[in-house]
């Protein structure tokens, strides 16, 4: 522990001396299928608020990280490239991420931050490996500011499923300043065409033996748009009785607007819908241009998943219902009977 | 086995910020985190489905002595012995990769070896959730997090996991020793009954300090302070559906 910490300082005595200059911050960007995650997008744009170079972290199998490189390389704010290929990597393994990570974070690194959103495998990779490097890590983080001269970065998060927001600093002494961001805080960075990055190809670290064995990934297939990224989300409550009624009377509502499905916690505990709808503290958090929330009573863990939302619709049967409270347009009503209404007015 | 568990203000109480803006109102009801009641009612099953194959279950929290309560909440619902890492009232949350790091001391002591840490995958309060990660990086054992479900093999030392994930769940193979972090969906907690909460207080609880197992608590980050979100002001009401229809076209909202 000593070693290590004498490392640490002597890291951050030189990074004091070569510093005020720019941050340089390493944004770990995620895919599926060659496609960038948009979280991920909203990182980059997060990264490039600290002030200073931006580097793209492309890491997978030969099958996916060509058609990455393609876009990463012309997203706006992107300086650089970096990428590392190999069949160990096609699945986003922590145990198998983390040594290349540290590696590319070691001692004559130039990377002050590593960014990332906080996707389930960010949040997985990114904590393992700050701790490996013996840095804190920030989790989640709504606004930044970097003080290149103190070097510095102060970071807005919400805390107490979002009834309290933290202003936290992390300050020069902690010489990697890991975060991950919420997507809906920051816009997604688009693709230009007068960038193109420079790029560079990181032998991958092979893992011999690793501990942990991928076995299969199950993605609930839908039709409608991803809850994560959707403009429009139209999402049900206990109300809905059970899942062929939740599917039978939202479904209908959701495709006539084009708009995802999600779920409040109650819905998804009495087996309406897949886990993975979840809108709330403990679920998926979203801000859509617009949340429709039908029959959801509007516990504070909701809220915590879609308060950020431009215009939030309630219907529900109970007036007292807390979902009238942040509501900016409430009916209250059957939603058995306001539904298929509503269905109808809005194709006419 | 070793659940962790923290002590958080219970989910159903209102949140106020403190006039000074340093932090919330903690003067009210507080209980076990409710990630961390998953973690231990999974050790408990574990053993419900193994037996004599989980020798031991014991849980350990880092915290001011009210914390003991959530120890005691543990006991009664099946853990054998507790470990405290008792830090006095007044000071600071310590922040996760130093409870990662205090943790790993523990563990260390252990002369039989740990074979199984289960955590909560976030506390409620500070919605962080890095501990788990931190921990198995500080160990280099393998990690398997917002886990929905557990299968341990216990003659080929290995645990089968099933993971939430964005859009869906992953199932993974883990070699023991592991770390694992509950999801909310994994197992639904016990009440402790009458009778075990009176067997709970013979159990032994060991106390150490921060200094006993070698590990600085002090916070690396500084929260230069907390504060209220904007109120989100609702409240606007239609009669009727057309009305909501037409409230949805000012707004742009059509169908497609």
């Amino acid at each position: 522990m000593l070693r290590t910490r004498a490392i640490l300082s002597s890291r951050a005595l030189s990074r004091l001396y070569a510093t005020a200059t720019s941050p340089h911050a390493l944004v770990f960007l995620e895919h599926r299928q060659g496609i960038i995650d948009s979280a991920s997008l909203s990182a980059v744009t997060a990264a490039g608020q600290l002030g200073g170079e931006v580097t793209a972290l492309v890491v997978g199998s030969s099958d996916h990280v060509p058609t990455v490189l393609n876009t990463a390389k012309k997203l706006k704010g992107v300086t650089s490239v970096l990428h590392s290929t190999s069949s160990q990597y096609a699945e986003s393994l922590p145990e198998v991420l983390s040594p290349l990570l540290e590696k590319l974070l070691s001692d004559s690194s130039p990377y002050t931050h590593v960014v990332s959103a906080t996707s389930s495998s960010a949040k997985s990779i990114l904590p393992r490996v700050a701790a490996r490097l013996d840095v804190p890590a920030v989790s989640d983080v709504t606004s930044l500011e970097h003080d290149a001269s103190s070097s510095s970065t102060t970071f807005t998060r919400l805390i107490y499923a979002g009834n309290a927001i933290a202003t936290v600093r992390s300050p020069s002494s902690v010489p990697i300043k890991f975060f991950t961001v919420r997507a809906t805080a920051f816009s997604a960075a688009p693709a230009v065409e007068d960038v193109d990055a420079e790029m560079k190809a990181v032998d991958p670290v092979q893992v011999t033996d690793p501990p942990t064995e991928h076995l299969k990934t199950t993605i609930t297939k839908s039709d409608r748009p991803d809850l994560g990224v959707a403009s429009r989300i139209v999402s049900g409550g206990r109300a809905l009785k059970n899942a062929d009624t939740f599917a039978s009377t939202l479904y209908p509502l959701a495709d006539t607007l084009g708009a995802a499905v999600g779920a409040s916690r109650a819905a998804v505990d009495a087996g309406y819908v897949d886990n993975s709808l979840q809108v709330g503290q403990t679920g998926k958090v979203v801000a859509p241009e617009l949340y429709m929330a039908v029959g959801i009573s509007g516990a504070i863990q909701h809220l915590a998943g879609m308060k950020d939302s431009k215009l939030i619709v309630a219907i529900n049967k109970d007036p007292d219902a807390p979902i009238f409270q942040v509501a900016d347009v409430g009916l209250v009503a059957d939603l058995f009977e306001a539904v298929p209404e509503l269905v109808e007015k809005l194709k006419q | 086995m070793r659940p962790s568990a923290a002590r958080a203000v219970d989910f159903a109480v209102k949140i106020r910020v403190n006039p000074q803006q340093t932090g919330i109102d903690t003067n009210v009801k507080h209980s076990m985190n409710p990630f961390d009641e998953i973690a231990v009612e999974e050790a408990v099953r574990l053993r419900e489905r193994l037996k004599t194959e989980v020798k031991s279950i014991q849980a350990v929290t880092i915290g001011s002595p009210k914390s003991i309560d959530t120890l005691r909440t543990a006991l009664a619902m099946g853990a054998d012995s507790a470990i405290h890492v008792e830090i006095p009232e007044s000071d600071p949350a310590p922040e996760p990769l130093a409870v990662a790091k205090t943790l790993k001391a523990i563990i260390e002591k252990q002369k039989e070896g740990i074979d199984i840490v289960i955590l909560g995958k976030q506390a409620i309060d500070d919605d962080l959730g890095l501990t788990g990660q931190m921990l198995a990086g500080l160990l280099n054992w393998p990690q398997a997090t917002f886990a929905s479900k557990v299968e341990v093999d216990v003659a080929k030392r290995e645990v089968v996991v099933v993971r939430e994930i964005d859009g869906g769940g992953e199932e993974i193979r883990c070699k023991l020793p592991l770390v694992i972090t509950t999801d909310l969906r994994l197992n639904v907690p016990r009440y402790a009954t009458l009778p075990n909460i009176m067997k709970a207080k013979k159990k032994p609880v060991t106390k150490y300090s921060a200094a006993d197992l070698g590990v600085d608590l002090t916070p690396q980050l500084e929260t230069l302070k907390v504060t209220e979100p904007p109120t989100r002001v609702g409240g606007g009401k239609v009669e009727s559906v057309d009305e909501l229809v037409a409230k949805l076209k000012e707004a742009g909202i059509t169908a497609v």
